[in-house]
């Protein structure tokens, strides 16, 4: 689903961040992205996402070649791809209920699909029934639920969260990560960046290691 | 079928957001109105004016005609019989007679002369002939007026078709001055919807970001800031039609005033229905202009890190 062929990110600055990278992340696999601060593990997703391109290599998604979509098919390619950023990324001038909705929005859904959808999600999350609330009104926890619930309402096939915990305390976390595991048991694929070892130390998921640019271990299936 | 509902269903919720979003900040939306408002209401202002310059023209156009002063000793019949023969010219148009004796009374009554006029013996006055040639133009005329001249019964051939010229003249330049006028300030209502839409695209720049990032495509991302650009210029119209309504309203006494000292019916014409609906699509299609360059300008700049 998401396979990474021998890839270079080379910034201007000369700073290599990803040096020869390639692993292959299987349809519905869940995998973790750890390493240091630094390390490229922001760099990689934002690959995926087509945020930047390679300098060298290959990043296929979906069997999709992303070197070959131009920057006006890129909206589609995100269309069918959730992420899940640290800060959350909400807009704060609208509701809970419209930042849910805004995927879905682009995506072109009828009125009562975005509802049904919307609903689903922010049930998914644990947060039914705060629709009409600002976000700033909600904790960090809830915030970051929200951006959860926005990044799976379309049903992507691939799910990407940098340090979605960043922020968060223990407790909170695990419920977040958990959210995650319940996602992926559905079908969706799932790619987490996280520095946060204790966290997923106990959970059974794979582990892909960045150290300096290199991936520096993989614990898991799928095969370079 | 259910995508263009969708698009539809976009459009017109960008159509109110912007419009939402304009109320939401009244002061500084009325100032860019208003400056788009002052910025149309000058060309069209002076429109106007000129249009009516051109009506009192027009009204003028009678000025072709000229006046035939026949010898004072030519008798009524005869009078008439040139009238008739000079009306028979294939490039005139039709002569009125005035007979002196008619003449001199219309004078008596109107001119406040009537008891200088007593003190003359006999009618000083001549019969004569208004003639207006089918062609108004300088050449045509003076050809009739040749051609009567040299009709014996003719005293003198008063023609005065200098003056008019010169004013068509005048009124075309001024017109040629208002339409450079109007693309001048055309361009800068585009310049200053452009100018506050990008500066309303840098204080929305997340909100550019995440929907860049949720995989908006540019022409989502474009058009609330189109719909933003199309109401500044609509109601920047709108603004302009009613500050010009006002100054022809402030304008209408004295102009009447004026015209009653010239015996003249002339009326004050305000911009006709025509013009108005000119006006406001105008505005709303240079705001959206304005709009356009702005966003084709600074949304790329706008990418998610």
């Amino acid at each position: 689903m998401i396979r990474f062929e021998n890839v270079f990110k080379r910034y201007p600055s000369g700073r290599e961040a990803l040096s020869g990278v390639s692993f292959n992340l299987e349809r519905g696999e869940f995998a973790f992205l750890t390493g240091p601060s630094g390390a490229g593990k922001s760099t990689l997703l934002r690959l995926i996402a087509l945020i930047e391109r390679p300098t060298r290599g290959t990043v296929l998604i979906n069997n999709q070649n992303t070197a070959r979509i131009s920057r006006g098919r890129i909206p589609p390619f995100r269309q069918r791809l959730g992420v899940v950023f640290q800060d959350h990324k909400l807009l704060h001038d609208r509701s809970v209920f419209d930042n849910v909705a805004l995927p879905l929005v682009i995506a072109g859904a009828s009125r009562r699909e975005i509802e049904r959808r919307v609903r689903a999600a922010l049930d998914q999350v644990g947060l039914l029934g705060r629709e009409s609330h600002a976000p700033i009104t909600l904790s960090t926890g809830e915030q970051q639920r929200v951006g959860i619930a926005r990044a799976v309402a379309p049903r992507p096939d691939v799910l990407i969260a940098d340090e979605p915990t960043g922020n968060l305390d223990p407790d909170l976390s695990r419920e977040i990560m958990e959210l995650f595991t319940r996602f992926n048991e559905v079908g969706v694929t799932v790619l987490i960046a996280t520095h946060d070892l204790e966290l997923i130390e106990h959970l059974p998921h794979r582990q892909l290691k960045l150290v300096a640019g290199q991936l520096a271990a993989d614990s898991g299936r799928g095969g370079s | 079928m259910d995508s263009l509902r969708h698009y539809l269903t976009l459009h017109r919720q960008n159509l109110l957001d912007a419009l939402r979003r304009l109320a939401s900040q009244p002061f500084a939306s009325s100032l860019t109105v208003l400056v788009i408002a002052i910025a149309l209401a000058l060309p069209a202002g002076l429109r106007v004016l000129v249009n009516n310059a051109g009506a009192l023209n027009d009204s003028w156009q009678g000025a072709a005609d000229f006046a035939v002063y026949l010898k004072i000793d030519v008798s009524t019949e005869n009078a008439a019989r040139v009238a008739r023969a000079i009306g028979g010219r294939p490039d005139v148009a039709n002569v009125t007679l005035i007979d002196r004796a008619k003449a001199l009374e219309e004078f008596r009554a109107k001119s406040g002369f009537g008891e200088a006029l007593d003190a003359l013996d006999g009618n000083p006055l001549p019969h004569t002939l208004v003639v207006r040639p089918k062609s108004g133009a300088a050449g045509d005329v003076e050809a009739v007026a040749a051609a009567v001249r040299a009709i014996p019964e003719t005293d003198l051939v008063q023609l005065d078709t200098a003056w008019v010229t010169r004013l068509r003249a005048m009124l075309a330049l001024a017109g040629r001055m208002v339409d450079l006028a109007t693309v001048l300030l055309a361009i800068a209502v585009t310049i200053v919807v452009g100018n506050t839409i990008r500066l309303e695209i840098n204080s929305r720049s997340v909100e550019i970001e995440v929907v860049k990032l949720v995989g908006g495509s540019d022409g989502f991302i474009r058009r609330p800031f189109l719909y933003l650009g199309f109401w500044y210029g609509l109601a920047g119209a709108g603004a302009a039609a009613v500050i010009v309504a006002a100054a022809l309203l402030a304008l209408e006494p004295p102009v009447r005033a004026v015209a009653t000292l010239y015996g003249s019916g002339f009326q004050l014409a305000g911009l006709p229905l025509r013009e108005i609906v000119l006006l406001v699509v105008g505005g709303a299609v240079l705001g959206w202009a304005g709009a356009w360059l702005a966003t084709a300008r600074h949304l790329k700049a706008i990418e998610p890190k």
